[in-house]
């Protein structure tokens, strides 16, 4: 399935219109992805910032991130280096800051300001 | 010698447990996953010996419980695999949660179940008890009279529970038939495998091309919309179970239907039952017959779905009818089959037949044709208007008093 | 006009084989074109108990499905029994009861109030211990139990048990060998 296939789904889902017992797939079925329609970022009280300077690229933060939110890019010889966070899901759990090697600390959480 | 009605079919001796395994090992389901219990033990032990000398390539997963055996029968459809199971008595009831989940993640999932009471007191003979105590878990369930429909509706359930994507469970009464060696017919294995056809489901967990989620949550805004989709099934498995069922009649030559009727259409006077006592009711019918009363018998073969609009149209003309249950519920009032039949000839606008509910065989209790012609007696006064039809349950061969 | 229904009670002990008698007897019957049932009756399971199977034979399709109150025939495996367990239950005057015993039939219907006219009796036991080698009556039994009926072909159901138990035994042909003697034997020796 497409992503805006995915979107386009779960936008209907999560937002006014309710589909009927007609329209909705049989057998307590949710599309893959959903998440990507959940905004969670919204309720962060920290938030991590990265530091490009410092960072290794050791990508500790990325597998331990448990809302998938350090996003990664392939670099000039094609292989993973970080992008930066998703502050659209991020819900400033610390995880990364935390898991990041303690002589490198290219993580830092930052009060959220509301 | 004993003819066949399929060209190519083979007359056999063999007991309820037994055709069901063979059915089983003619279908050769992907995931078999099941625990032994009387008087169903033979069937998955009989399967898992097929499993063991190579003559089908299903898995055997042994498992350390019925709710086990539930469960990865579940996961195993789930991932899309042909999954099959079998049980009784206490352990479809504690396959219980697990029951409701098969029919909620609509898989067509089939069981070889025999009737058996339930304890307390420990009793390992044969009633309904145990899946008339399932009948609202959106389970489609076929009851079979003998041997010889056990084989044949294992056959079809296949069909029809992947169709209608509905979990499917096909019984026996214990021991009565699954231990009872009688004449069958099989057909077969390259027919039945045809017949049955290769298991595409639309989706499945292992397709790692379209994934999904399967089993979240559903709070106040979709529960009842995906219940109502079970229930929708439900009436739409009716066409499906007889499309299945003709499909069976022109490959293999046996009729079935949602019901049967045997000496109904010109009944005054009708029993209403479910399971072997209706091959017992048949030998009754047909001795009044030949003293000119008109006794007929409807045999309910399909219980989930249930019948209603049919029945209806067979038993309108009829005065008097006894539906006899092999189960109590315990309601204070009425029982499982005769509250489905009533409800659909009231809901139907009828005043007639009057219509008598009576429990029977309990725990294995014996009904035989000197019960059954009781009944007709019963009736034959209520017909005649000599007696009015009692409003309590009455019961068939039990010490009350 | 069809035959009226042939019902057979089995009674035998936990182990002597009561339940296969009956299927074999059953499957044997199958062969010769007639419809036929099987079905033991379950209770206490353990070896020595007092056990009782069944038969229906019948040229038509049989539908019922209840218990065999009126047996045409009885066969009691274990003459034992015979102090312990109503064996005669609903054996009419026309009723016959085969014995596996070496006493004589006028002995026996003396001892189950019944007339010796009705009274079948072999010594299964002997024939089971010197063809087959234990003392295992069911076999032996069901040669009796066909002489006895009288219409059924002894030769139709000594190929099949062969057949069948070829299927179970077929790395010990004596014990194959020694049932189907045992068969032919009763068959030969059952007297009234």
């Amino acid at each position: 399935m497409k992503k805006e296939e995915i979107e386009e789904c779960h936008s209907e889902h999560i937002h006014d219109k309710k589909l009927t017992a007609v329209e909705l797939p049989v057998g307590d079925i949710v599309e893959a992805g959903t998440a990507v329609s959940f905004h969670t970022g919204s309720w962060r009280s920290q938030r991590p910032v990265w530091n490009k300077e410092k960072c290794i690229n050791c990508l500790v933060c990325w597998i331990s991130c448990p809302d998938s939110c350090i996003k990664i890019i392939p670099d000039e010889k094609k292989v993973s280096v970080i992008d930066g966070i998703d502050y659209e899901h991020c819900k400033g759990c610390g995880i990364c800051a935390r898991e990041c090697p303690p002589k490198i600390k290219a993580i830092a959480m930052e009060q959220e300001k509301k | 010698m004993i003819k066949t009605i399929y060209s190519k079919g083979k007359i056999v001796a063999k007991t309820g447990n037994e055709v069901m395994a063979e059915a089983m090992r003619q279908i050769e389901p992907d995931v078999v996953a099941a625990y032994p219990i009387t008087p169903a033990t033979e069937i998955v032990q009989i399967f898992s010996q097929f499993v063991a000398d190579g003559v089908v390539k299903s898995e055997y997963v042994a498992v350390e419980s019925e709710h086990s055996a539930m469960s990865a029968t579940i996961a195993a459809s789930a991932a899309g695999a042909r999954a099959m199971t079998g049980t009784s008595s206490q352990g479809l009831s504690l396959m219980w949660e697990m029951l409701y989940i098969a029919s909620g993640l609509r898989l067509p999932i089939v069981m070889a179940e025999v009737n058996r009471a339930l304890s307390a007191p420990v009793n390992i003979h044969g009633d309904q008890s145990d899946t008339m105590g399932a009948r609202d878990a959106g389970w489609i369930q076929i009851y079979s009279e003998n041997s010889q429909e056990a084989y044949d509706n294992m056959i079809q359930a296949v069909k029809i529970a992947e169709k209608a994507k509905l979990p499917a469970l096909v019984t026996t009464d214990g021991f009565i038939i699954s231990h009872c060696m009688e004449v069958v017919e099989t057909y077969p294995d390259a027919d039945v495998k045809v017949f049955v056809g290769e298991y595409k489901p639309d989706r499945y967990l292992l397709d790692i091309k379209k994934p999904y989620t399967l089993g979240a949550i559903d709070l106040q805004d979709y529960y009842f919309e995906h219940r109502y989709q079970i229930a929708k099934a439900m009436i739409d498995a009716k066409s499906i179970i007889l499309d299945v069922a003709r499909d069976f009649e022109k490959t293999f030559g046996r009729e079935y239907d949602l019901y049967e009727k045997y000496m109904l259409d010109d009944a005054e006077i009708a029993i209403v039952v479910i399971g072997s006592a209706a091959g017992t009711t048949k030998v009754v019918v047909k001795e009044l017959r030949e003293k000119g009363i008109k006794a007929g018998l409807l045999k309910i073969r399909v219980y989930r779905p249930f019948p209603s609009q049919q029945i209806v149209e067979d038993l309108k003309h009829v005065k008097a009818v006894a539906v006899l249950d092999r189960a109590d519920s315990c309601s204070g009032a009425f029982n499982p089959v005769y509250s489905d039949v009533a409800a659909s000839l009231y809901s139907a606008g009828l005043t007639s037949p009057k219509i008598i509910n009576y429990v029977y065989g309990l725990g294995g209790r014996e009904i035989n044709t000197e019960h059954i012609s009781g009944v007709y007696e019963k009736l034959k006064r209520i017909a005649s208007g000599i007696e009015k039809p009692s409003n309590q349950v009455e019961y068939i061969n039990a010490r009350i008093k | 006009m069809a035959e009226k229904m042939i019902e057979v009670r089995w009674h035998g002990r936990g182990g002597q084989g009561a339940k296969t008698a009956a299927l074999l007897f059953a499957e044997a019957v199958l062969t010769t074109g007639k419809y036929i049932q099987a079905f033991p009756e379950y209770g206490p399971e353990r070896m020595g108990a007092p056990v009782r199977s069944f038969n229906r034979v019948s040229e038509e399709p049989i539908t019922i499905h209840s218990d065999i109150i009126n047996p045409e025939y009885v066969i009691i495996l274990d003459p034992s029994l015979i102090d312990s367990v109503p064996v005669t239950d609903g054996v009419d005057r026309v009723g016959k009861v085969i014995v596996n015993t070496s006493f004589s039939a006028l002995d026996v219907a003396q001892k189950l109030g019944i007339f010796a006219s009705q009274v079948y009796v072999v010594n299964a036991s002997k024939i089971a211990v010197e063809t087959i080698g234990s003392d295992i009556p069911n076999t032996p039994m069901l040669g009796a139990l066909v002489k006895v009926i009288g219409t059924l072909d002894i030769n139709g159901v000594l190929e099949d048990t062969k057949v069948k138990l070829t299927a179970k035994f077929r790395h010990k042909p004596e014990v194959i060998e020694g049932n189907l003697a045992s068969i032919k034997r009763a068959f030969d020796e059952v007297t009234n």
